[in-house]
């Protein structure tokens, strides 16, 4: 007999989907069938029950080879690794449930090492901005309910968020948007057609690198002032009807991805585009919300907040929290020289920094933490495999709205491998023995 | 003026962070009470001597007190963060946040400096004879007050950001600079005499940038008003006045709403 688990929350992206439903063995230990999940988030579920999975810790050989150690050793490695180093960068984060992360950072403050998550290379503008000058914003559940302007700014979710668009932002009927997508209309900003930008009412191809110059020209057009006849290769025709139908909604929300995030402009695109709804709000109601990547990214940014105050890039070296991205940030850290050891844990930054980044990596004493063989594994000393979050552990999330989401286990991990929490668990144990920190 | 010199005479493997480095914190001192300053590695403390040797002797007060640091800084942090009086020499290239905060005294960088050179900087001078990094006279991070007074001078080229949410002094900058010059300024003045790229005076409030080069991509959020003959630095010359950026708040004075000022030269 099989089971059917229902309510299942999908750990891949920053939409954390809750209704999943999966079929299981009858021994609890296979996953069968998934349902409602998008093809990547049907994946990530098939993923864990890949036959060549590693299941017990690997450490690189002087010859490139790996030997497998136990987990033991694996704890041993990695605390002398942290308590030795002066200045250890502990990057990732994103893939894992709260509780690990509280308890990373317990590890790091005992160590004085740097915290970064994955926001540093999508969303971490969008965070400097939001401290620059606020953020308006609110949950998935009322742009289903109400929202009648729709704006992708540099972001495509028919690709990266796939049910993104038929449970929250363009199809689903609300209460007050009982006509589904006719309730709406669709505004589309990016250099590129996308597959989004095929669904827009109206698509604004700005020019390469030009977003700035566009948002702030729709808020010239929204005070009524002059505007050149071209902005950013956009008629100014346009930008003022652009600026008239964003005021005309009854309640506008402008998602934003990293087509903004991380080109020319950065944290001042965001900047921008968080003003103009600011400035949306003299005439409707208008709210702004980042398309966050990484299923629990947004949980990273909110438990490194609560215990330290910043929501990444955090230097603790000196014993107290220091954040300036750009200095603590871990690609500026990493090709600057600036740590001396590298722990990374739920992310792939050797598939995502750039290579003078991975080399420094692999230049150092460093551990990766993943249920998968990676970029990042492939270059660290030791690996250390762990179960999947959201399938064979549960824990807590933060949906790309902030809003706090239990995720399930489904499966148990196969026999005798550890997770997350309990790996880092027995690694705080031994740091504070090193480092003499009472229990 | 007294002067103390620091000669290297080691390299940390990592970066040192030299927050103590300032005539403040040196004046009064004897060479040894000098050399047991701590410095930073990492999450590590070491005496000063360890890494510098000290030879000299500091003023009674900052303001009497001259440092010259030998050789290479281009791996020290803070060098002169917050100092009050006093003057610093940096014979070599200096690393971040040089100046950060400081409120007098004067700084002379031989070589380059990286980013954040005069972060939240409030007087005194800073003078560098090369290149800036990116933030240069800006405010650090989630701060709305950037440089407010006193007076940076790039004679080379600087980076991008340079006086992010300035509000007061002046930065002169001989060469070029990068993206976003003045963003979110509500005054100081900003001078280039080289050229600029583009995002010039973004959600700029209040205060002046001149630029005598070309401006790339002029924000959609400036309008032209007239001619004007200004003197500049020295230099006299015809400048068109733009004023902007329209899309910000503006506040009125007499009636009249106060814009920032965009001076292009002609
Ligand atoms: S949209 Fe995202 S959360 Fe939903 S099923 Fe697809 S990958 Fe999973």
């Amino acid at each position: 007999m099989t089971k059917t688990i229902t309510d299942v929350i999908c750990p891949f992206c920053g939409t954390l989907c809750d209704d999943i439903e999966v079929t299981v063995s009858d021994d609890g230990k296979k996953i069968l069938e998934v349902f409602n999940a998008c093809a990547i988030g049907n994946e990530k579920f098939h993923h864990a029950m890949a036959k060549d999975r590693p299941v017990r810790p690997r450490m690189q050989q002087a010859d490139g080879t790996y030997k497998e150690v136990s987990y033991d050793e694996a704890v041993e490695y990695t605390a002398q690794m942290l308590a030795n180093a002066k200045k250890p960068l502990m990057y990732g984060w994103s893939s894992t449930n709260c509780e690990a992360q509280s308890i990373g950072h317990e590890i790091a403050e005992a160590v004085g090492a740097v915290v970064d998550n994955t926001a540093a290379v999508c969303h971490g503008t969008t965070l400097i901005a939001v401290q620059d000058v606020g953020i308006p914003s609110c949950t998935l559940g009322e742009i289903k309910n109400r929202a009648d302007r729709i704006l992708f700014w540099g972001c495509n979710p028919a690709h990266a968020h796939p049910r993104h668009m038929s449970r929250y932002s363009i199809f689903p009927r609300g209460f007050f948007t009982g006509k589904g997508s006719q309730s709406r209309k669709l505004i589309v900003v990016d250099p590129r057609h996308s597959d989004t930008s095929k669904l827009a009412d109206v698509y604004y191809q700005v020019e390469q690198g030009r977003d700035y110059e566009l948002l702030q020209a729709f808020r010239t057009a929204l005070k009524g002032e002059w505007l050149p006849d071209v902005v950013a290769g956009i008629p100014k025709e346009r930008i003022y009807e652009g600026a008239e139908l964003m005021k005309s909604g009854r309640f506008g929300i402008i998602f934003f991805g990293m087509g903004v995030t991380q080109t020319l402009g950065k944290n001042h695109n965001i900047d921008a585009a968080i003003s103009l709804t600011k400035d949306l709000n003299e005439y409707t109601k208008f709210s702004i919300m980042p398309m966050r990547g990484h299923y629990n990214v947004t949980g990273s940014g909110e438990v490194l907040a609560w215990q330290f105050g910043f929501p990444y890039s955090v230097d603790l070296s000196r014993g107290y929290a220091r954040y300036n991205p750009g200095d603590t940030s871990s690609i500026d850290l990493l090709i600057r020289g600036e740590v001396d050891s590298v722990f990374t844990i739920a992310s792939d930054p050797g598939a995502h920094f750039p290579i003078s980044a991975v080399k420094r990596i692999a230049s150092l004493p460093s551990v990766a933490v993943d249920p998968h063989i990676t970029p990042t594994t492939e270059v660290s000393k030791l690996h250390v495999p762990v179960a999947f979050v959201g399938i064979e552990v549960g824990g807590n999330a933060y949906r790309m709205d902030n809003v706090p989401i239990d995720t399930r286990k489904v499966v148990d991990p196969p026999e005798g491998v550890l997770t997350d929490e309990q790996f880092l668990e027995r690694v705080l144990i031994r740091v504070k023995e090193l480092k003499g920190v009472k229990a | 003026m007294n002067t103390v010199t620091l000669t290297p005479k080691k390299q940390s493997d990592l970066y040192l962070e030299v927050n103590n480095i300032t005539p403040d914190m040196f004046a009064g001192k004897s060479t040894e009470q000098i050399a047991a300053l701590p410095v930073y590695v990492g999450n590590t403390e070491h005496p000063l001597g360890e890494f510098f040797t000290v030879t000299g002797a500091a003023g009674a007060s900052a303001a009497e007190t001259r440092i010259v640091i030998k050789g290479d800084s281009s791996r020290l942090k803070y060098i002169g963060m917050k100092m009050t009086a006093g003057e610093i020499e940096v014979e070599g290239s200096a690393d971040q946040y040089v100046g950060g905060w400081m409120a007098g005294g004067k700084i002379h960088v031989q070589g380059n400096v990286q980013a954040f050179a005069g972060v939240g900087m409030r007087g005194g001078e800073l003078l560098v004879d090369g290149n800036a990094g990116d933030y240069l006279g800006a405010a650090y991070r989630g701060d709305w007050r950037g440089m407010q007074g006193g007076k940076i001078y790039i004679k080379g080229n600087a980076g991008s950001d340079l006086g992010y949410f300035m509000n007061g002094g002046t930065i002169v900058v001989d060469g070029d600079v990068d993206v976003f010059v003045g963003t979110h300024a509500e005054g100081g003045t900003i001078i280039i005499k080289g050229n600029a790229k583009s995002k010039v005076g973004g959600q700029m409030v209040q205060g002046e940038i001149y630029v005598f080069g070309t401006i790339d991509v002029m924000l959609p959020g400036y309008i032209y008003r007239q001619e004007l003959e200004k003197e500049v630095e020295g230099m006299k010359g015809k400048f068109a006045l733009f004023e902007g950026d329209t899309a910000e708040r503006h506040p009125k004075r007499k009636g009249q709403l106060q814009y920032a000022k965009l001076y292009l030269k002609q």
